[in-house]
């Protein structure tokens, strides 16, 4: 079992859009602070910034957590919101069930589910309709891409 | 490239960094999709062109690793991204000329995609 070196949760608002992204912005700042490679930073803060939007766009509110361990760091982001009714869809590239003002945004494509995916070496997502969604996912701190 | 040739070439105006004109840019970013940017562009001396001027536009030059940013058609970001900029240490240019306009000059100039 790996040794947990450390943990940090923040809590995330929905529809707070002038917030949005300041926890991604915090936790790369951190583990830049820590030492860990650049490469594995850019992609836990990727994962950490598409899901941040994803809660403040979709969720009422919610939490991200951070743990990191000796083997890996871990990305667990649990919302309070309408859940996601198809995930296979929403985990399609392109398919988006997000408004014009989310456009706006520059954010909305279709592609934030996939790119938390594509990211992580381990990745899970659990969702209920009118609860909320849950989504965990891994970084190993030697792998790459 | 030096950034200050850019902004030279393009008639940027300098909302914030200009005492980092001297940073060079190798690769180019050009996009209104953030996640686009988030998902492809590709490490390494990145110039992120954009319409999108929102807070969310500097966060995600920062999160990218994007050294400098360019907005355009005459498009300025607010009062807090520029702040966030600051804060980011990443000089924020801003042109008159339009996307196509702007990448097109760059890519002349030679500079490549890095997506």
């Amino acid at each position: 079992m790996a040794e947990e070196l450390l943990r940090r949760t923040y809590d995330l608002h929905g529809r707070d859009f002038d917030k949005a992204g300041e926890v991604a912005t915090t936790i790369k700042r951190m583990l830049n602070d820590i030492g860990i490679d650049a490469g594995i930073v850019h992609r836990v803060v990727v994962i950490a910034f598409e899901a941040e939007m994803n809660v403040v766009m979709y969720a009422d509110k919610g939490t991200m957590t951070l743990f990191l361990t000796d083997a890996d760091i871990g990305l667990e982001v649990a919302d309070e919101g309408p859940g996601i009714e198809d995930l296979e869809m929403a985990l399609t590239e392109g398919f988006s069930t997000a408004t014009d003002k989310m456009r706006e945004m520059g954010f909305g494509f279709g592609m934030g589910l996939p790119n938390i995916r594509k990211n992580a070496d381990d990745f899970s997502i659990e969702s209920d309709v009118g609860v909320g969604t849950t989504i965990r996912t891994k970084i190993r701190l030697n792998s790459s891409a | 490239m030096q950034l200050r040739e850019i902004k030279d070439v393009l008639q940027c105006e300098v909302l914030t960094g200009e005492d980092d004109l001297s940073a060079e840019v190798e690769t180019v970013v050009a996009s209104d999709g953030m996640s686009e940017i988030l998902a492809f562009a590709r490490p390494g001396a990145l110039l992120m062109v954009t319409g999108l001027t929102n807070l969310q536009s500097v966060r995600t030059a920062d999160i990218a690793n994007v050294r400098a940013i360019i907005y355009i058609r005459g498009k300025r970001p607010n009062e807090k991204a520029i702040e966030l900029a600051q804060e980011s240490n990443i000089p924020v240019l801003a042109t008159a000329l339009g996307m196509f306009d702007v990448c097109g000059t760059l890519h002349r100039l030679g500079l490549e995609g890095g997506m």
